[in-house]
């Protein structure tokens, strides 16, 4: 269908505005602030059972037998459920592979992979009963490290898989034999040989990224139903509610009309809540015991058995000009994925460059399978990694032909019309406004005070829309409920009932955001991509508008004059001139009141697969000290310069733009897996796995740059993914100007420092 | 498995409960008394989403077996307002951002209450450092601490 909104969102610059960009208390804050909130773990329900994954030992074995007979006899387990209690889906297929990775079927892939599971009147029989249940393992040889399972020699995981994309001229796939290497992926533009041979400079590095956890404080929990006749209701902590049951859907082989999943609150999710893992299994249990099953993770479990982002390995080169145009870049990445496909990858090539008008560049990606934890999605998935040896080049290229970080930067610039090496044309954008920005903001002006290294490096992310779908109902007090089914991960809600009330001209306390389960509206897309704002904004204004064209009808009724004569603004419907006659002003409430004596119900909808989202671009400024004797890093101050088109509720935003630049201070200083020669992750929980904690970081200031999108009804672009981009880049290159060597591996944690610390003074 | 009966005092209120001895004060609060405010994000005493003050002592819930809770005074996220009164901490983080998903927010509220209870002047190097035990992974800490701060000062009528 095709929607006026899409084609002409009705931006304009000039216009007045009341409550979007003001910053509001976000009507969920009450419950929040006092506990009453409902999180994932926080339902209880009549005749509820526990249930407990049993999960394998093992990174690699093939599953010989499963006896869960014990284990069924034991006093309070009600049921029992392993791979065989899901539908045969074959191997290698999406859902063959989604179904595998919740339960185990023919073989385990990485320790804590899940093989079985119990319901049980309380946790302590769930727990003995997992106990009591025999696995019989073929233990195999198993591989961590991505680029060891790229060797031909390395154990194979998937005996079937064939890398896709293979081509003779790469030696290092192929498509006739048995591969870890899913994917290889190429993408570029122009002559990369001939324009490497016009610059001055060239700099080749090659980086690497270990994978860190998205590290959502509410580990992941749902409760599952099923009714007498097969209807199944599921409640959990999601980012994808009507994703969650079209997959549960097709893995259970269960009509969706039969599956209600409805979201709790959110404590968390960042892109790992994009995925299931016990809902599929708590469903399963629940139907075998015909009572409600709970699964809640423990944080071991988090980390085990939830994505983590994607580490990686790359080689980068770009060369330049002295007069700093950059006439080339290449790339060569690899990217881990955990056992399954489904790391997003192809967002890296795509993004790495782009901010850079570049007219010559040649990059191959690999995704790689491994015995790990299957990756999950994370803020801008899978680009962080590689800007942090994009921008590290940036740098180093800025130094060697004597230039201005900024303006090396602004010299590569794209600016409105640009084209991208994927063959998309931008629109109006906002690049060259933020590095003009980060220019003139204070910490980048004032000198780098001694002993520190200041280091600064930019980001960019697609922004998206996708397939939304909401409803607008007016009360007859004129207030308002819109319901949504695109998930809140961090105060949505609000900013899209701003919108609403600013574009029906009430008061946004008139206004209420309700979490919709999948059996209320239509198909909503992940929220993800820094997609909801955005699409949201532009669905509910055109329901706003629908509901002012409906109500427009029904003033020109009550005074039984033409609809044209009808005019709204400011919340009121007025004559549109003196020759329609005089009539006293009626409100949305007036109107509203009326519901009954005119034509009923006062309500719109609107489905639509939301385009026009504006790209968002950011510019990081970060100074440091390096303590020489222990390794440790200090942040000392910390600057996030982004355009965010418009920001509906600045004090939202600058959240936005503060917690990302925290979790990239994380993983740049501190967060990794590790594992052991076991193929068993050492360090599964917050002790061990270091995230941020307040007295670790600074202020994070924040400039707030606003190139408005003329897609959306306010200028809205989006901004929940730019803020981690340029963060471990910058800060890499911070410490190399602190320490004279700029670390191009991750984390720069302090016993890693020392070591690089050391062979620089040994190289002296 | 033997459960033992204990007698606790919650935000005023009176409660038995009868508890495994496995069970912490987390699981008693939550899965007994059903006052789910108080959150757990680790159940280890990493995370600090399970901040209550015991008999005026700033506690990781999780890491307090149930069976020691006997006799003991709890306060929880539950019992910080005043009727539809907010506590000025409260107040300070729904009006200047101090929460994003909100996970954290009855950890980190009732940590802070400890510190302005015996620090009602911290600087803010003071309140990161006493917060370093309540992990958030939303805000950054940015607009938490600015918030504590924020309170403070209007709790001193300053
Ligand atoms: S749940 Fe108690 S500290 Fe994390
Ligand atoms: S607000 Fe989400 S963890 Fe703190």
């Amino acid at each position: 269908m095709a929607h006026d909104i899409l084609e002409n969102s009705g931006f304009a610059a000039d216009r007045k505005l009341n409550i979007v960009g003001t910053s509001p208390i976000k009507h969920d804050g009450w419950d929040k602030v006092t506990g009453a909130a409902k999180f994932s773990s926080d339902l209880i329900l009549p005749g509820m059972l526990v249930g407990k994954i049993l999960r394998s030992p093992h990174p690699h074995a093939v599953i010989k037998s499963i006896d869960t007979s014990e284990a069924e006899k034991l006093a309070g387990v009600k049921a029992v459920v392993t791979g065989a209690d899901f539908p045969k889906i074959k191997e290698g297929t999406p859902y063959g592979d989604m179904t595998r990775m919740v339960m185990a079927q023919e073989k385990v892939y990485h320790e804590g992979h899940p093989v079985a599971a119990v319901a049980a009147t309380s946790e302590a029989v769930a727990k003995k009963a997992l106990k009591l249940i025999k696995v019989d393992y073929e233990v195999l040889p198993h591989v961590i490290d991505p680029v060891a399972a790229m060797q031909p020699d390395a154990p194979i995981l998937h005996s079937y898989m064939r890398t896709k994309g293979a081509t003779p001229n790469d030696p290092k796939v192929s498509a006739d034999r048995p591969s870890n290497i899913v994917e290889r992926y190429e993408l570029g533009v122009g002559d990369v040989d001939a324009a490497f041979k016009e610059a001055d400079v060239i700099v080749e590095r090659t980086f690497d990224t270990k994978p860190m956890h998205q590290g959502y404080i509410e580990p992941q929990s749902c409760v599952a139903t099923c009714s007498e006749e097969g209807e199944i209701e599921l409640w959990c902590c999601t980012q994808a509610p009507f994703v969650y049951r079209d997959r549960l859907s097709e893995i259970l082989k269960v009509d969706g009309s039969k599956i209600k999943v409805q979201q709790s609150e959110l404590g968390g999710g960042f892109g790992g809540k994009t995925a299931f893992y016990a809902e599929p299994v708590a469903i399963q249990l629940a139907r075998k015991a015909r009572r409600p099953v709970k699964i809640t993770f423990t944080r071991s479990e988090v980390f085990r058995g939830t994505g983590p982002v994607s580490g990686t390995q790359s080689r980068i080169k770009i060369g330049c000009k002295k007069d700093g145009t950059i006439t080339a870049a290449e790339a060569e990445l690899i990217f881990q994925t955990g056992p399954y496909s489904g790391s997003a990858f192809t967002n890296a090539p795509q993004a790495m460059f782009t901010r850079y008008d570049l007219k010559n560049v040649r990059t191959v990606s690999y995704e790689v399978v491994s015995n790990r934890p299957k990756v999950a999605s994370f803020r801008a998935p899978c680009v962080p990694q590689v800007v942090f040896g994009v921008e590290g080049i940036m740098s180093e290229l800025a130094n060697k032909i004597g230039m201005d970080q900024i303006d090396f930067r602004r010299k590569n610039a794209m600016a409105d019309g640009a084209k991208t090496i994927y063959a998309e044309t931008f629109g109006k954008i906002g690049f060259i406004e933020t590095l003009e920005a980060a220019k003139a903001c204070d910490h980048y002006l004032s000198p780098v005070p001694k002993g520190q290294g200041r280091g600064i490096s930019t980001g960019f992310w697609f922004n998206r829309g996708g397939e939304t779908s909401s409803t607008l109902n007016v009360a007859p007090d004129g207030s308002v409920t819109i319901t949504i089914g695109t998930a809140d991960v961090a105060g949505s809600r609000i900013s899209i009932s701003m919108m609403v009330a600013e574009e029906l001209g009430i008061p946004v306390d008139k206004v209420r955001a309700v979490l919709a389960d999948t059996h209320q509206l239509g198909f909503n897309r992940v929220t993800a991509g820094s997609r909801t704002t955005f699409s949201q904004g532009v669905v509910l204004v055109d329901c706003a508008r629908k509901v002012i064209k409906e109500m427009a009808g029904r003033a020109a009724r009550i005074w039984n004059v033409p609809e044209e004569g009808v005019e709204f603004s400011n919340g009121s419907f007025r004559p549109a001139g003196a020759n329609v006659g005089e009539f006293q002003p009626l409100t949305i409430a007036d109107i509203a009141k009326k519901t009954t004596s005119t034509e009923g119900a006062i309500a719109a909808r609107s489905d639509m697969n939301v385009t026009g989202a504006g790209p968002g671009f950011g510019c990081h400024i970060v100074d440091v000290a390096v303590d020489e004797e222990t390794g440790a890093v200090e942040i000392k101050r910390y600057t996030v310069v982004e355009d965010a088109g418009k920001a509906i509720h600045p004090l939202q935003v600058e959240g936005q733009f503060q917690g990302g630049a925290v979790q990239g201070i994380g993983w740049a200083l501190n967060e990794e897996y590790i594992f052991g020669e076991d193929g068993k992750m050492q360090n599964p929980g917050f002790l061990d796995y270091r995230m941020p904690v307040a007295s670790d970081v600074p202020n994070i200031d924040t400039v707030i740059v606003e190139v408005p999108n003329p897609r959306h009804p306010f200028g809205l672009r989006g901004v929940g993914e730019v803020p981690v981009v340029p963060t471990m880049a910058a800060i890499a290159n911070a410490i190399g100007n602190c320490i004279g060597v700029r670390p191009q591996s991750l984390p720069m944690s302090p016993p890693r420092m020392l070591q690089w610390i050391k062979e620089r003074d040994a190289a002296k | 498995m033997k459960k033992h009966h204990i007698t606790l005092n919650v935000n005023g209120d009176e409660y038995d409960a009868l508890v495994e001895p496995q069970q912490s004060l987390l699981d008693v609060l939550r899965d007994k008394l059903m006052l789910t405010g108080t959150k757990e994000g680790c159940a280890t005493g990493d995370c600090g989403a399970c901040s209550v003050i015991v008999d005026g002592v700033l506690q990781c819930a999780c890491l307090m077996l149930g069976v020691e809770a006997q006799g003991v005074h709890v306060e929880t996220i539950e019992g910080m307002a005043q009727g539809s009164d907010l506590h000025p901490l409260q107040k300070a983080f729904l009006e200047f951002n101090g929460l994003q998903c909100g996970i954290c927010t009855p950890g980190v509220l009732v940590a802070a209450k400890a510190l302005l209870e015996r620090n009602p002047d911290p600087t803010e190097t003071e309140v990161r450092y006493w917060l370093a035990g309540n992990l958030c992974r939303c805000t950054g800490y940015d607009k938490l601490i600015q918030s504590v701060l924020i309170a403070a000062k209007e709790m001193r009528g300053a």
